[in-house]
């Protein structure tokens, strides 16, 4: 096994990058979790001004996320931060938890992978619908995805 | 929260008024599969107007669905996407392939009337 914490993505130095406000932590524990975490990513997408579509997405993001947790690793957080850069606002979506890890980034990060009853983890898509990804896993420690959508100017 | 299904002439009506859990969206999908049968229902129409996130569960289970539906001998067609809500589900990758959909309820109950008219001519050409 491997004892090195495998990362993928666009690793972001935080230069620049400055939070905003309080950050909100939801913890995850059951599916109707899942509801309040992505119901709090929308108020704050909403409050920051994003536009609709990029309230859903990151509404949409916050879903694949925190059902991972449940559906893989039982339990975690889901936590929100409100950031600005340069004259940028954004959203930093951090999905954590300690659960099994994932042995295979790579494979987990291809479309169609899946290990749960052809759900699939969602992360391509996840990928796909914010502006930056980064994901850390260890097999039996657990799981970190850092997703960020930044504000249309 | 349960959605109800309304049963209006071939068809049935489920509107799903908020936000659902997943295990609430399974529930309706096991419902419908059933009372279609039941109640002899041609169409199932399913209103998601008020689901502002389509991820890929609901995608999948809602795709099943539709697949479940045809099996039982009608035809299920899913009504009101939200525009951003379509946005995500394309960035996301999500394929509803063999799904039909229509923008509203009353696009829906058009549709399903077509197919229930287009189905019956054949019948008539055939006998």
């Amino acid at each position: 096994m491997s004892r090195t914490r495998s990362r993928i993505g666009v690793v972001q130095p935080a230069t620049g990058e400055a939070p905003v406000g309080e950050d909100t932590c939801v913890p995850i524990h059951s599916a109707a979790d899942i509801l309040e975490a992505r119901k709090r990513g929308r108020e704050l997408a909403v409050a920051l001004g994003f536009a609709a579509t990029d309230c859903t997405l990151v509404a949409t993001a916050i879903s694949e996320l925190a059902r991972n947790i449940v559906l893989y690793a039982d339990h975690g957080e889901i936590r929100l931060n409100s950031v600005a850069r340069k004259n940028s606002m954004g959203i930093v979506i951090t999905a954590r938890d300690d659960g099994p890890g994932i042995a295979d980034l790579q494979r987990a990060m291809r479309d169609g992978f899946s290990t749960s009853h052809g759900l699939g983890l969602g992360l391509p898509g996840v990928k796909r619908i914010m502006d930056e990804f980064e994901i850390s896993s260890k097999p039996k420690r657990g799981t970190t995805v850092t997703a960020r959508k930044w504000k249309c100017q | 929260m349960q959605v109800p299904i309304l049963k209006q002439g071939a068809y049935l009506i489920a509107s799903i008024q908020s936000a659902l859990e997943d295990d609430d969206l399974v529930r309706l999908c096991d419902a419908l599969s059933t009372q279609v049968g039941k109640s002899r229902a041609r169409g199932v129409i399913v209103d998601v107007t008020a689901l502002d996130v389509m991820d890929s569960f609901s995608t999948r289970t809602l795709v099943e669905l539709a697949t479940i539906i045809r099996l039982r001998g009608a035809e299920m067609v899913i009504v009101g996407i939200q525009p951003e809500v379509a946005v995500a589900v394309v960035r996301l990758g999500l394929k509803l392939e063999g799904v039909s959909t229509a923008l509203d309820l009353e696009e829906g109950i058009a549709y399903l009337d077509g197919k229930a008219r287009s189905s019956g001519k054949e019948k008539n050409d055939r006998g």
